[in-house]
């Protein structure tokens, strides 16, 4: 057997098990939350380690640069990732009362991936910052046992 | 029923931002897994959590699978009001918990 032969049998072999949220299922759910308005990088701060151990548990930070006020603040944070089984991690809603656009949790990631963050403000305009996360124990794929 | 830990300042100044934090522990089982038998476990989540303050709906958060197990959020508000601060969690398998803060605005 070839050696192109091998490698293109080893590939269709394994497509199967590729049933993962993929960089289109991501555009999709993004544009689900932006619809046609445009998406700017700034102003969102996203605060996740770059190098995680176990991607069981992986602490995460939105903020957002807003004034916070009753006719300019941030309505949403959208957080959104690449290779999950889905694309969604949260939407958290805002309002003036929170006097600041900042939340934080904690995630699970089931492989070295982009994370996305959409900040939607009062005028209806969006904010996104990402970052690249590599996950040295993945979240998800294996067993309890 | 459910664990929860919930941290916010028991006093504050008008108009002070305040962090409240709440942990509640939950498996948050993603669905997505097998089990011992090979069979998937179901999923088992908290899908969302609501903070109010005095009544008011001051946060409110939409989970999914891929938030970690015992499920940790951290948000602020604005000292408007002394009063209650409530959070409820609400969740798959009829998963519902409560908790309140007092805190008093000086």
């Amino acid at each position: 057997m070839q050696r192109r032969t091998f490698l293109t049998g080893v590939a269709v072999a394994l497509a199967p098990f590729a049933a993962r949220a993929t960089p289109e299922a991501l555009t999709a759910a993004i544009k689900e939350v932006t619809g046609d308005a445009p998406l700017r990088e700034g102003k969102v701060t996203l605060d996740v380690p770059p190098l995680v151990e176990n991607g069981n548990t992986v602490p995460l930070s939105v903020s957002v640069e807003s004034p916070m006020t009753s006719d300019d603040y941030v309505k949403a944070i959208h957080v959104f990732n690449e290779k999950n089984p889905q694309p969604h991690v949260f939407n958290a809603w805002l309002s003036p009362a929170n006097g600041r656009a900042v939340v934080a949790t904690r995630i699970k990631l089931a492989d070295a991936q982009k994370v996305v963050a959409i900040a939607e403000t009062s005028k209806g305009e969006f904010w996104a910052a990402h970052a690249e996360v590599i996950v040295t124990i993945a979240a998800c794929v294996e067993d309890i046992t | 029923m459910a664990n929860i830990l919930v941290n916010a300042p028991k006093t504050a100044k008008k108009g002070e931002i305040v962090e409240i934090k709440a942990l509640i522990m939950h498996v948050m089982e993603t669905g997505f897994r097998p089990g011992t038998n090979g069979r998937i476990i179901p999923r088992n989540i908290i899908e969302d959590f609501t903070a109010t303050w005095n009544g008011r709906g001051i946060f409110r958060m939409k989970m999914s699978p891929a938030i970690a197990a015992n499920p940790f959020v951290s948000f602020s508000a604005v000292a408007s009001e002394s009063g209650t601060i409530a959070l409820r969690w609400t969740g798959d398998e009829g998963f519902a918990a409560e908790h309140r803060v007092d805190i008093t605005v000086t």
